[in-house]
């Protein structure tokens, strides 16, 4: 039997339709995502437009990756020799327990308790920063969203702004109750609050000796990592401790370091909203003398060589993280992140998340159907992610499943039932010749406002119109036919 | 603005038209299919009526049903094989044939997958046969409302239709045309997803109803009547006035026959072929 993989089930996860509507109903939350998203949504159209040769650079990102996809067997073995030429230390984790555990081994080896984190989705995926407290090692995010939700005891609920579903009054009150040192009359404008939060970290980056990375890309030709970011976190931790560690999933590899031009002009365009982000770090092994001296690189599998056996889910691996997709969709835009149960929320989490964990829990069977299929993120990915397809393809995955388990059986004979009816022409005229008359002389003027069981679901929110009395195909032919009879 | 594949103008005297109503119209929506005869029939096109399609199968397999589909998509096939041109009042459906038919064919290998291949780019959807294929803009309707426009989602982004309904509606006598406010997002309706996760999609369709609200105008049109049902349903419930129905509808609408389409199938424009 295979261990788990796949990013962590954060506790109390329930399927989509019910984490959905909960999620929905809590105050203020709404709002929040609504004016959030928006602007961030605005803000990267902007910066698109500018771009005359924006889907020339999408269909190069999305030609880099799957080149790599179907090569990356080679390409990590290459990445790895250039590494351990430059001088990194590479290691190999087929799944989140053992990347934690050769994480903890490294951080341990040093006897430090304390380490700074690299905003890292990686680490998040895994749960390592849990994992480490378990084990007596705190390990402190320093990236502004990611040090909040740590504080509040949050879950994260977007890729790139974490803290997307708290306001800044939120925040104040946090600091304010958490955070050593904070002056009373500490207000709640974002420069004060950013203030506050780089006097706080400045300590911990002054004394921190290891450091717990991810990366955006690696290099295989020439064995870089690279980290986009905007708050110069990541250039501290990359910088000053003795140890770095960094984790990251197998297909972030690009195989040379021209590719990176691609790949910096559609990340934080997509991302951010912005030309240029203001830190970008790129690093090679050890220079002696100068940063981390010991510099290690954890390649995660965690499923995603699973995702790579699937001739069309493979798609998904893509993805450079941006979120452009979460902050276009409608889904999204309404339940925010913690719906999704566990780090990747969104139209990339519905078919990440299903394939690096597998369609065994009801929550991942459900993330392929959290989704009206708009295609509003597909417009948007970077990297040409066919979402949608994707999303259809794991939906049938998850019936396949069902099927093969006797679950869900009442839904499977409705379908059953539709497919006769609507396979076979004399059933279908049947139905329409018989059904309509009775459902239109059964239906007020006003169609229905309340219906039972499964129509309830419909009338919630809407009401159905009254059939009409006959079908289409019926007045056709009782028109064509006097239309003969005439001429 | 995507071309229509197999746009050809000049060729369209001889071309036998078939209408591809789609399930939900023939059960739930008749009068679009009865607009989109009225409006080819007065400009000198004759309409047929392959009696023996059903449905394009899209409800099954965005349900997962992917084998199930297969079988609706060798009915397809087989009843609008013989046509020039099919074409429909629903751009779901329409991508249903451009986008997955091919996949799945492909998929199931052998003929289908040849016939699937010939048929496609004969298959359009009402503003690509009007705007690209018999390249009419202004069609004689007469509409004198304020109407506001939502492009469905498959419309916009896997069909392309870009400003096509726009354009068709604004050269219609009497109509002004008032924008839409975030038109460009999804009403919530999703097929199954309106049912599955009928939380999230009333938040979307409540939001849609807003826009239409703030619109101002008297009459929604849309391209689809599956959204048309999601938003109508939930525009009833706030301001049973304001009219919804399909494009078509308003532009098969005229000054000297107004709405009686509905009743009745127009006469074939006078010189035309049949």
């Amino acid at each position: 039997m295979n261990a788990p993989t796949g990013p962590v089930r954060w506790p109390g996860s329930q399927p989509f339709p019910k984490a959905a509507a909960a999620q929905l109903a809590k105050p203020g939350q709404r709002e929040t995502l609504e004016r959030v998203t928006h602007q961030i949504r605005a803000k990267r159209a902007g910066v698109v437009a500018e771009r005359d040769d924006w889907q020339d650079l999408r269909r190069a990102g999305e030609r880099i990756k799957d080149r790599t996809l179907r090569h990356l067997d080679g390409y990590l073995e290459q990445a790895e020799d250039a590494l351990v030429r430059a001088g990194a230390v590479v290691h190999w984790a087929r799944d989140a327990a053992e990347a934690n555990r050769i994480v903890h081994d490294l951080v341990a080896a040093t006897g430090e308790r304390e380490v700074v984190k690299v905003k890292s989705m990686a680490t998040a995926e895994i749960g390592l920063n849990e994992y480490l407290a378990e084990r007596g090692i705190s390990a402190v995010e320093t990236d502004l969203a990611e040090l909040i939700v740590q504080m509040g005891d949050d879950l994260p609920s977007h890729i790139v702004v974490p803290a997307i579903h708290r306001n800044r009054h939120e925040i104040r009150d946090l600091f304010a109750q958490r955070m050593p040192g904070v002056p009373a009359d500490l207000r709640d404008s974002p420069e004060e609050l950013a203030g506050q939060a780089r006097r706080h970290l400045r300590q911990t980056f002054l004394r921190a000796k290891v450091a717990v990375s991810g990366a955006n890309f690696v290099v295989a030709d020439s064995g870089t990592l690279v980290v986009v970011e905007s708050e110069g976190n990541g250039r501290m931790c990359l910088t000053l401790p003795e140890r770095l560690i960094t984790v990251v999933g197998i297909e972030k590899v690009v195989p040379t370091f021209a590719d990176l031009e691609v790949f910096l002009q559609l990340l934080p365009r997509s991302s951010t909203g912005e030309r240029m982000n203001p830190y970008t770090s790129l690093w090679t092994g050890v220079q002696p003398g100068d940063g981390p001296q010991e510099v290690h690189v954890v390649f995660l599998d965690n499923g995603r060589t699973a995702a790579l056996a699937d001739p069309v889910g493979r798609q998904a691996l893509r993805c450079i993280r941006c979120s452009a997709c979460l902050n276009v969709c409608p889904v999204y835009e309404r339940t925010g992140g913690h719906a999704y149960g566990s780090v990747y929320p969104g139209p990339i989490g519905a078919i990440i998340t299903p394939q690096l964990r597998g369609m065994d829990d009801e929550v991942d069977r459900s993330l392929p159907f959290a989704s009206s299929l708009c295609g509003a993120c597909f417009e948007v990915c970077p990297v040409r992610i066919d979402i949608p397809q994707v999303l259809t393809h794991l939906r049938a995955r998850a019936v396949d499943y069902e099927r093969e388990h006797g679950q869900r059986r009442g839904e499977r004979a409705a379908f059953r039932a539709a497919t006769a009816g609507l396979g076979n022409r004399a059933l279908y005229e049947a139905g329409l010749r018989v059904g309509l008359p009775i459902a239109h002389a059964v239906t007020g003027e006003g169609g229905w406002h309340r219906l039972p069981s499964v129509g309830g679901k419909w009338t919630q929110s809407r009401d159905v119109p009254r059939p009409p009395r006959s079908s289409f195909r019926s007045w056709w032919a009782q028109q064509t036919s006097e239309e003969d009879a005439s001429s | 603005m995507a071309e229509t594949p197999g746009s050809a103008a000049g060729q369209t005297g001889c071309m036998r038209i078939a209408l591809f109503i789609t399930c939900v119209n023939d059960a739930m929506f008749p009068d679009s299919g009865k607009a989109t005869a009225a409006i080819l029939r007065r400009l000198g096109h004759d309409l047929e009526f392959p009696a023996a399609q059903t449905c394009c199968g899209q409800p099954l397999f965005n349900s997962g049903y992917r084998r199930e589909t297969v079988a609706l998509l060798d009915g397809f096939v087989r009843a609008f094989a013989d046509y020039d041109i099919v074409v429909s009042p629903s751009a779901s459906c329409v991508s249903m044939v451009h986008d997955v038919y091919p996949r799945l064919a492909g998929e199931a290998g052998g003929a289908l997958a040849s016939d699937v291949a010939s048929l496609t780019g004969r298959v359009v959807e009402l503003s690509q046969l009007l705007v690209d294929v018999l390249q009419v803009r202004d069609i004689g309707a007469y509409f004198p409302h304020s109407v506001t426009y939502h492009p469905a989602c498959h419309g916009l982004r896997v069909l392309q239709l870009g400003d096509r309904y726009q354009r068709l509606l604004r050269a219609v006598e009497g109509l002004t045309l008032v924008d839409l406010p975030r038109a460009e997002e999804c009403c919530g309706f999703g097929g199954t997803f309106a049912l599955k996760n009928a939380d999230t999609s009333s938040a979307m369709v409540g939001a849609k109803v807003d826009a239409v609200l703030a619109s101002g105008a008297q009459v929604l049109a849309t391209s689809d009547n599956s959204c048309l049902m999601n938003i109508a349903g939930a525009l009833v419930r706030h301001n049973p006035k304001i009219r919804t129905m399909h494009a078509a509808e308003i532009l098969a609408t005229t000054r000297d026959d107004g709405e009686r389409w509905r009743d009745r199938l127009p006469a074939l424009a006078a010189g035309s072929t049949r």
